[in-house]
This record gives structure tokens, C-alpha cells and sequence, in this order.
């Protein structure tokens, strides 16, 4: 039997109960559809995340508190506060000395309550330095952000984000009102404009007070939680993540880059952290897909045990009329890897289908979404889709061979 | 010496359910040449289903020898008794072992997958033993479609697609009314006259007439073996099959 013969074969049988194939290949369909559709909406929500953090601007360099690896996440996201960093070392970095820092804000946050009249908000009060607006490229839309003689005298001012200014006041004007943020008056002297999410954050619904005030009026305490530094360009980062290091150990009195309490990481490692986080995301994701291939394997190779016993008085007069018992195992493991490579490819039919749709919708409401599907992805899939029908279809196919076609034939 | 087609000599076949040995057959020797048309007759239980596996190359002896065409069918392998299955041998079987929801087409080039006849000669072939069965009309119907006899017919068709050396017709009529029962004993005379070797199981004396020698056996003995004096001629039906 060679392989156009095998290949009519298994038609003939996969057409002689159209329903029950479907519903057999419906696992290796769904399994394979979850698959697709996770790589490849998984690599769009990626490109659509990188893409935020480029946005974010790439010429700027963070600063966290606690050492970490190169390129592995930092210290802080695991939830432990570190003390080590302080709003000094932050100013100390702006100097003639290196040009190519421009400006450096320090960050310290909180969540509070904050009411007006009958409308509360849960917002986040943002302590940073008076330089905030150069360092993330924003400005005022109302009134002004304050000052570095008010961020020295830690003046109680409060700046307030888009959105926590339309859900407190509505269409009355901020500005010269008092609101309380831990129980302390803060007078608001501007208003943000509107900057949508980016970078995972909102950044609408939160209010800038200078760092100091946030330290020392609503948190009590003396560190900073992260800072941003922003450079001159983009290209050739190292020397300024270098020139912060150093400044930082200088600060910090630290001798051993071995002993550093802080990371500094440019744009570009971010970005490089977060595609390894993401993909991390993804291949979890795809695990979970597996599962279902290999259930759906499963209910192949159960489906196809109970069509060998169906099927014994057929397998009785295929022995009978010169079938070899490897003919017979390769006849029944076609009829397997047949029904599978089907479910494959309706699967992956599917699963474009689907990404698709789902990267129009995301275009459409507005997001920088790709819509990524790989042609190896498409490719392993069916390999996948092959392999599964090999694995689960050996054993049945074995048993259809082993028969004894006297046996067989009689049975009824 | 002319070689007999088949022979048989003291052929024994038990079998072993656990402790119990059942025997089927108890020495069993004869010979049948080309172009011959035997009844092997007798009742259930007699070992003649148990002899006509084994001379159909679907079971081994558990002692004695079988000669077919001079080899020694003793020496084949598994593969070479389904080869020689697939090749020398047309099997008819009482409830037919058509495949279901299988067109008779599909169905009857179904020994063809087994061999390495080419695919441009499978329609061919099958148009030529569905015409002899009277049966090219029905090409593209499935066995559900179609009656008892037109489907011992088609099996009739399948058999004959390898162009056999031998036929083994297990009780073809046992499943059939007498009238496709009749046509389909008149197919197997007419095969048996084109020069086909045609060996029927039945315990029907009646059915047994139509072929011209018959074996009858017993407890797994042969009792006689004599030519048929009186032979049944199955005629008069040819209108009936078209």
C-alpha cells in the first residue's frame, strides 16, 4: 500500500462517518487554535507593550533602589521596600560636569482617598521633583507645576492628573482649592494634560505633589521609591548609565560595583527585560495550550481504540484479502495522523482567523497592536498535529494488527 | 508429474482453550486440481470451516502437510500467507463483509490497496468483475442500498478483482432468499466454467450439487469424496440478474 493509496484509505473512512471525525478531530482543532492564538496575540500584546515603553521615551534611564542582575528584573518588583536610594543622590546627578544628564526627577508614591465636596477618588499621590514635567516631556494644561524653591520648602501644592481633576471637580475649575491628602491641606496650582496609559500606568488619575512633602508629610519616610533620569539622546546610553553608577557609589560610598544598592537601566535594557518577561508570559501560556493537545491526544487514541473494536469484522476481511499486519498498523496510524493533521489545519485556519480579528479590534480601538503570526509557529503546529496522531495512534493501530482474522471476521 | 493445485496430507488442526484441547481435524488428506469446482459438506462442528481457513492460508495446521502449487505452504511466513491471500485467493463470505457506508466501487477495490497493481488499472478492473457479477449499474450505491443477493454479488466482484487461482465460497446462500440464493450459485457455475477453481463450504446438500465433486466430512475425518452423479445446473436466472 503505497501513500496515495493510504491517503484515499483514510478518506474513504474519515468520510464514512463525517460527525464522529469532526468531533474527534475537535480537540486537536481547539488545541492547536489555542496555540496559534496565543503566540501570536501574545506577540501583538507584546509589540503593543514595547511599543508603550518606547513611547515612554527612550532616552531616558531609570534608577531603582537594590542591586540586580543585568537583565534580570530588579530587587523592588518583589515587594520588599529598599531605603537606600535618596532624593539627594538623584539631584547630586545633574551637574556641568556631565552634560548629557538634562534632567532627573525622583519618585515616591502612595495611594490615598481624596475627596471634593460629594466625589472621592482612589488615587495615587505621586512625590516627585520639580523637574517631573522635563523628564517625562509633559506640561500643565491649567495653572503651573511647581517649583524647585517649593520643592525645597516642601510647599503643600498639589498638582493634579487629567482625569482626578474631571472626577473630583467636574467642570469647575481647580485651581486655588484645597484638598486633603493624608489628612494635610494641599493647595492645587495646576492641572496635567491628558497623557492616556502608558508604561502599564494611568497617567491621568494621579496627583503630583514635590518629593519632599511626600516623604516627609504623607509617608514618613526618607527614600525614594524609583527615579528617572533623562539624557540627551538615545543612542549610546552606556557612558550616562555608567556616569550615574559611578555617581551613585560616589554617594553611596560603595567601592565594589560588586556591593551596589541601585540599578540603573536605559530604555533599551528595559525594553530587553520586558520582552523576556512577556515571552516568559507567553511560553506559560502555550504550556497551558499543550494540555489541551495532548487531552484532545487522548480522546484520539480512545476514539480510535473503540473504531478498532468496531471495526474488528473489517480488519478480519482486510487480513483475509492480503492486508500484512504492518499494512494494517500503518493503515490505522494513517487514519490517525490523517484526522489530526485535519484538526491541525482547521486549527490553524482558526486560530489566524481569530488573531486577526483580535489585532482589528485592538487597531481599531486605537493600540500600536502587530499582528504577528510566524510561519515557523504555523509550521510547527503541524508537525505538532502529526506528532500527537503518531503518539496516540500507535497503540490502536497495534491493536487493530494483532487481531486474529478468523476471529474477526466472526465477530459480530 | 502435473502438480496438483492444492493437497493436503494428513492434516490435523486442535485447539487449545487453556487445559482443554478441541480437536477439528483428525488427519485429513486429499487433493484438488486446477479448474475443479468441490463442495466440502458437512454439519456444523464437522471441521470444514477450520479447513477451509486452513486451505485459504487464514490459519496453520497443527500437524501435516500443505501443498499449494508444490510449495510447502508450512515454510511461509506470516506475510507471504497474507501475500498468497491477497494473490492466489478469492474469499466469499455467509454474511457478505462488505465495508458499510462504502461504495461497492471503494468496496470491491479494497484487495487491490494490498497489491502493487497500478492505480491507473483499478477502474478498469473493477468495471470488468462488476460486469461478469452484474453489477455495473451499482458502481457508486453502498451495501445498505442494495439487496442480500446484489451484495453477496459485489463480494462475489471483490473476490474475483486479484483474479485468484482459487475461490473459497463460505455458505454464499446461507444469508440469501432461494432465489438470489440460485443466481448466486449460477455465478460461481459460470466462473467454474471460465476456468476458475471454485471450493464451497455448505451443509446444504441441495447448494453442495452445484459443484461437481463433493467432500463430505465428519468429526474432522473426510467420509466420502465422490463426483457429483446428479449436478444441480442453476439457469433460467440470467434474466433475473440483469
Amino acid at each position: 500500500m503505497n501513500f496515495s493509496q493510504c491517503v484515499h484509505n483514510s478518506f474513504i473512512i474519515i468520510g464514512r462517518n463525517k460527525l464522529r471525525s469532526f468531533l474527534t478531530m475537535l480537540g486537536i482543532i481547539i488545541g492547536i487554535m489555542s496555540v496559534i492564538v496565543i503566540m501570536s496575540v501574545g506577540a501583538g500584546a507584546q509589540s503593543l507593550i514595547l511599543n508603550q515603553i518606547k513611547s515612554m521615551g527612550s532616552n531616558l534611564i531609570g534608577i531603582l533602589p537594590g542591586k540586580s542582575e543585568e537583565n534580570g528584573p530588579p530587587a523592588s518588583v518583589f515587594g520588599t521596600p529598599i531605603v537606600t536610594l535618596k532624593n539627594k543622590d538623584i539631584q547630586n546627578l545633574v551637574s556641568p560636569a556631565f552634560p548629557r544628564v538634562i534632567a532627573a526627577s525622583s519618585y515616591a508614591r502612595g495611594l490615598d482617598t481624596v475627596a471634593w465636596g460629594d466625589n472621592k477618588v482612589d488615587t495615587y499621590f505621586v512625590g516627585v521633583s520639580a523637574s517631573y514635567i522635563d523628564v517625562e516631556d509633559t506640561f500643565v494644561s491649567q495653572g503651573r507645576f511647581f517649583t524647585e524653591e517649593e520643592e525645597k520648602s516642601i510647599a503643600r501644592v498639589a498638582v493634579l492628573g487629567s482625569k482626578t481633576a474631571e472626577d473630583l471637580f467636574g467642570d469647575e475649575n481647580p485651581l486655588g482649592h484645597q484638598i486633603k491628602i493624608k489628612k494635610t491641606n494641599f493647595s492645587i496650582i495646576g492641572v496635567m494634560r491628558e497623557r492616556g496609559v502608558s508604561g502599564f500606568q494611568n497617567q491621568d488619575d494621579q496627583i503630583f505633589v514635590p518629593v519632599t512633602a511626600a516623604q516627609k508629610l504623607l509617608l514618613g519616610i526618607n527614600y525614594i521609591n524609583f527615579a528617572r533620569v533623562k539624557i540627551d539622546r538615545s543612542d549610546s546610553a552606556d557612558d550616562s548609565v555608567e556616569y550615574i553608577k559611578q555617581s551613585l557609589r560616589a554617594s553611596h560610598n560603595i567601592d565594589n560595583p560588586e556591593d551596589d544598592d541601585f540599578s540603573v537601566r536605559s530604555a533599551d535594557q528595559g525594553l530587553e527585560v520586558m520582552g523576556k518577561i512577556t515571552n516568559a508570559i507567553r511560553l506559560f501560556l502555550v504550556a497551558i495550550a499543550a494540555i489541551a493537545l495532548v487531552v484532545g491526544g487522548i480522546g484520539i487514541m480512545n476514539i480510535m481504540l473503540a473504531a478498532v473494536q468496531e471495526r474488528t469484522q473489517e480488519i478480519g476481511l482486510r487480513k483475509a484479502i492480503g492486508a500484512k499486519s504492518k499494512q494494517i498498523i500503518s493503515q490505522f496510524l494513517f487514519e490517525t495522523i490523517t484526522i489530526t493533521f485535519l484538526g491541525g489545519v482547521i486549527g490553524i485556519i482558526l486560530g489566524v482567523a481569530i488573531s486577526a480579528t483580535v489585532a482589528m479590534a485592538a487597531q481599531s480601538m486605537g493600540y500600536q497592536w502587530d499582528l504577528v503570526i510566524s510561519l515557523p509557529s504555523i509550521f510547527l503546529a503541524c508537525l505538532v498535529s502529526i506528532g500527537v496522531g503518531f503518539i496516540f495512534g500507535i497503540a490502536p493501530a497495534r491493536r487493530a494488527a494483532g487481531l486474529d482474522p478468523i476471529e474477526a471476521l466472526r465477530y459480530e | 508429474m502435473s502438480e496438483s493445485l492444492l493437497e493436503v496430507k494428513n492434516l490435523k488442526k486442535e485447539y487449545r482453550n487453556e487445559d482443554v484441547v478441541t480437536p477439528a481435524l483428525n488427519g485429513v488428506s486429499f487433493k484438488i486440481e486446477k479448474g475443479e469446482f468441490v463442495a466440502i459438506m458437512g454439519p456444523s462442528g464437522s471441521g470444514k470451516s477450520t479447513l477451509m481457513h486452513i486451505l485459504g492460508f487464514l490459519e496453520r495446521p497443527s500437524s501435516g502437510d500443505y501443498f499449494f502449487n508444490g510449495r510447502n505452504v508450512n515454510t511461509f511466513t506470516d506475510d507471504e500467507l497474507a501475500e498468497t491471500r491477497g494473490k492466489e485467493v478469492g474469499f466469499i463470505f455467509q454474511a457478505f463483509n462488505l465495508l458499510p457506508r462504502t461504495t461497492l466501487l471503494d468496496n470491491i477495490i479494497l484487495p487491490l490497496f494490498y497489491t502493487n497493481v497500478h492505480k491507473r488499472e483499478w477502474a478498469y478492473r473493477a468495471k470488468k468483475v462488476l460486469t461478469e457479477v452484474g453489477l455495473e449499474h451499482r458502481l457508486t450505491h453502498t451495501p445498505g442500498q442494495i439487496s442480500g443477493g446484489e451484495k453477496q454479488r459485489a463480494a462475489i466482484a471483490r473476490a474475483l478483482i486479484n483474479d485468484p487461482a482459487v475461490i473459497f465460497a463460505d455458505e454464499p446462500t446461507g444469508n440469501l432468499d432461494s432465489k438470489s440464493g440460485l443466481q448466486v450459485m449460477k455465478i460461481l457455475q459460470e466462473l467454474n466454467d471460465h476456468g476458475h477453481t471454485i471450493i464451497l463450504v455448505t451443509h446444504e446438500r441441495y447448494t453442495a450439487e452445484h459443484s461437481k465433486r463433493i467432500l463430505k466430512i465428519k468429526d474432522g475425518l473426510i467420509i466420502s469424496d465422490e463426483m457429483v452423479g446428479n449436478r444441480q445446473i442453476a439457469d433460467g436466472a440470467k434474466e433475473l440478474i440483469k
